[in-house]
């Protein structure tokens, strides 16, 4: 009769389930060691040092892009501009560096993502217009913007700069330099959404949005620097992955956007807002990368490959959901 | 009451503005007749039932971004089954291909209710999962398309009595779309699964607690959606001979031509009717644009801002509406 008051003991299943919710970053880091395994199984000796190095350089431009998500996500938003923002840093760069000095360049090339990130935030903070219509909206005239302006700059050509061929694909003892614009970077993301009252709010305004308003959360000035400071990480994005491809071209980085949502929801960042963190979407980019790589070692046709990857992201996100749901 | 009324009201305005554009369009170019606007209808027969999808999915109160995919899945199966180009082998392709975009629009619905993942992420997963479907159904582009399908692209509605300057202005593709589009539609909105599709939209949990089977709709609601990609799919391969395993631009159109025709990405309200003459109206904008030999990038731009705004509107009438 006396142990009525105390609780049962939990069995291994809910214990299981209460450590994978606070501690999301596990499952993700077994998975990851898990798809390198698998490769170091199918190709032994493929992972090296170089292959690391490698892996992360790829990484990198993903995971900075699934940085943008991941704050927008909290807010239970979506950024599909992030793609044409980065796309356009990277062209701008590199047909401007012919004529400007290095420091005018950069200014030009973060510029149009200012300009976006701005109009994003007035229409989804002032105009309330759904995110995923706003980022559409802004990224297609981001997108005709940059057409006509290669128009005017294709008799002039264009170049790619040493220094971003440095900081983009090249190693300093074995590291990427990458990694020194990235590491600040999130560790920024990650003091921003830990520390501060702007990374507390973005949580408060996802989870219930009246009640943080009603408590004193200024929403319009939260969205709009949230959409701006998205917008200049897909820049930065943009930048590192010029480097990485070296070549600019109109599509850029477009086709991290959809990867860039993946990652971040492989991350456990909630779509429709106030739950997630940046850590473990960078697992997530990695992850993205690795099972590329995966994919490709296998040499299945692209269709296979393809499939797969959908796959893959399918059922990490609904094991995930279920492990971390203690419902 | 009122609700109606201003949902009529939208679409009302929409087919004026289309109207009123085709007067400008025959201002700019007094030439401009049935067979450009044929062609015009020929351009816009894929993104209609791009956009009559969505807009199902989006009423039902989900959004589906694997819709470009599924009508490349569904094209390249339309054109791998008619190869010969037979008469018949339309027949029974033509079947199969509704019923396969039925199948894969399902599946999405059920692995939504199935995995509890949220919709946008599933569909986003089955993207890729279609993508690589087309590409082993068809590595590169090649096929073939019946004569007659073919033929429907090109002629026009004969009708007995009328004389042709007016029928030209019925063309093949424009009644295609109304007539598929309303044998789907029409009975459907009628019946005890229209009204759930709206009761699922506008309030899930309403819904269910007034004994609204939700999952079983939210299937039906993404299997119906598929019917519709499958009918873009198979225009595809109409109005190309081919099919190609690579998506169009059709996802973001179909997004961005819903909002237009009124209906809430929140769900549960608006139409087909109105998404449909938004896609007439995007096209035609379009090709005002390209007569008055306006650089097509300075097009993109121009559209992209027509909806940045038109949504901006929208957005702010709701606002004022609410608070008053």
């Amino acid at each position: 009769m006396t142990d009525l008051a105390a609780t049962p003991p939990l069995s291994f299943g809910t214990r299981f389930r209460r450590l994978m919710a606070d501690q999301p970053m596990i499952p993700l880091i077994v998975l990851l060691l898990g798809l390198c395994l698998a490769l170091h199984l199918l190709s032994p000796g493929i992972i090296n040092p170089q292959w690391v190095a490698n892996t992360v350089k790829f990484a990198i431009p993903l995971a900075l892009l699934a940085g943008a998500q991941t704050l927008v996500m909290l807010t239970g938003g979506i950024d599909l501009s992030v793609g044409t923002v980065g796309t356009m840093a990277g062209f701008i760069l590199a047909t401007q560096i012919p004529h400007h000095d290095p420091a005018v360049t950069l200014a030009l090339a973060v510029l149009p993502a200012l300009f976006i990130g701005v109009a994003n935030g007035i229409g989804v903070g002032v105009f309330r217009v759904h995110p995923l219509i706003m980022t559409l909206g802004t990224g297609l005239i981001g997108t005709g913007v940059l057409q006509v302006y290669q128009r005017t700059v294709i008799a002039t050509g264009s170049e790619i700069p040493p220094w971003i061929v440095w900081i983009g694909t090249q190693l300093s003892y074995g590291i990427p330099n990458a990694l020194l614009v990235f590491i600040p970077v999130a560790a920024l993301i990650i003091f921003i959404l830990r520390s501060t009252g702007f990374g507390r709010q973005l949580y408060a305004l996802g989870d219930n949005e009246k009640a943080a308003r009603l408590s004193g959360s200024s929403y319009r000035q939260v969205i709009i620097a949230l959409y701006v400071l998205s917008s200049l990480l897909a820049c930065v994005a943009g930048l590192l992955y010029l480097g990485v491809i070296r070549t600019p071209s109109l599509t850029l980085t477009e086709p991290l956007v959809l990867p860039s949502v993946a990652a971040a929801i492989i991350g456990g960042t909630s779509i429709f807002g106030g739950r997630g963190n940046y850590g473990t979407a960078i697992l997530g980019a990695l992850i993205l990368r690795v099972l590329t790589t995966l994919l490709t070692v296998l040499q299945m046709p692209e269709g296979v490959r393809q499939g797969l990857f959908g796959l893959v992201i399918l059922v990490v996100t609904a094991t995930y959901l279920r492990l971390i749901d203690d419902r | 009451m009122m609700g109606i009324i201003r949902k009529n009201a939208w679409v009302a305005s929409l087919l004026v503005l289309f109207f009123a554009l085709l007067f400008v369009t025959r201002q700019i170019q007094p030439a401009y007749g049935a067979r450009d606007f044929a062609s015009l209808t020929q351009a816009a027969l894929p993104y209609v039932f791009a956009v009559a999808a969505q807009a199902v999915v989006v009423l039902a109160g989900g959004i589906d971004l694997s819709i470009a995919a599924m009508m490349a899945v569904t094209s390249v199966t339309a054109a791998v089954l008619m190869k010969d180009a037979s008469p018949g082998s339309a027949f029974y392709a033509v079947p199969i291909v509704v019923a396969f975009g039925f199948l894969l629009g399902s599946l999405n619905g059920a692995l939504i209710v199935l995995s509890r993942v949220p919709d946008i992420v599933v569909t986003l997963a089955m993207l890729y999962v279609f993508q690589g479907l087309a590409l082993l159904i068809l590595n590169s582009p090649g096929g073939g398309a019946a004569e007659w399908l073919r033929t429907i692209m090109v002629s026009s509605l004969p009708i007995p009595g009328v004389p042709a300057y007016i029928t030209a202005w019925l063309p093949g593709p424009l009644i295609f779309a109304i007539v598929s589009v309303a044998l789907v539609w029409t009975p459907l909105r009628r019946s005890q699964l229209g009204l759930s599709i709206y009761a699922i939209g506008s309030h899930q949990l309403s819904a269910f607690r007034s004994g609204v089977p939700i999952h079983r709709t939210r299937i039906l609601a993404y299997g119906i959606g598929g019917i519709f990609a499958a009918l873009g799919g198979l225009s595809l391969t109409m109005s190309t001979g081919i099919g190609a395993p690579i998506p169009g631009p059709y996802l973001l159109a179909s997004v961005a031509a819903v909002v237009l025709g009124g209906v809430a990405l929140t769900g549960g309200r608006g139409g087909l009717v109105g998404p449909i003459v938004a896609v007439f109206v995007l096209r035609l904008v379009r090709t005002d644009m390209t007569l008055l030999s306006i650089d097509p990038n300075v097009t993109t731009i121009i559209e992209g801002i027509i909806m940045v705004v038109v949504v901006m509107l929208g957005a702010l009438v709701a606002m004022r509406s609410r608070s008053q």
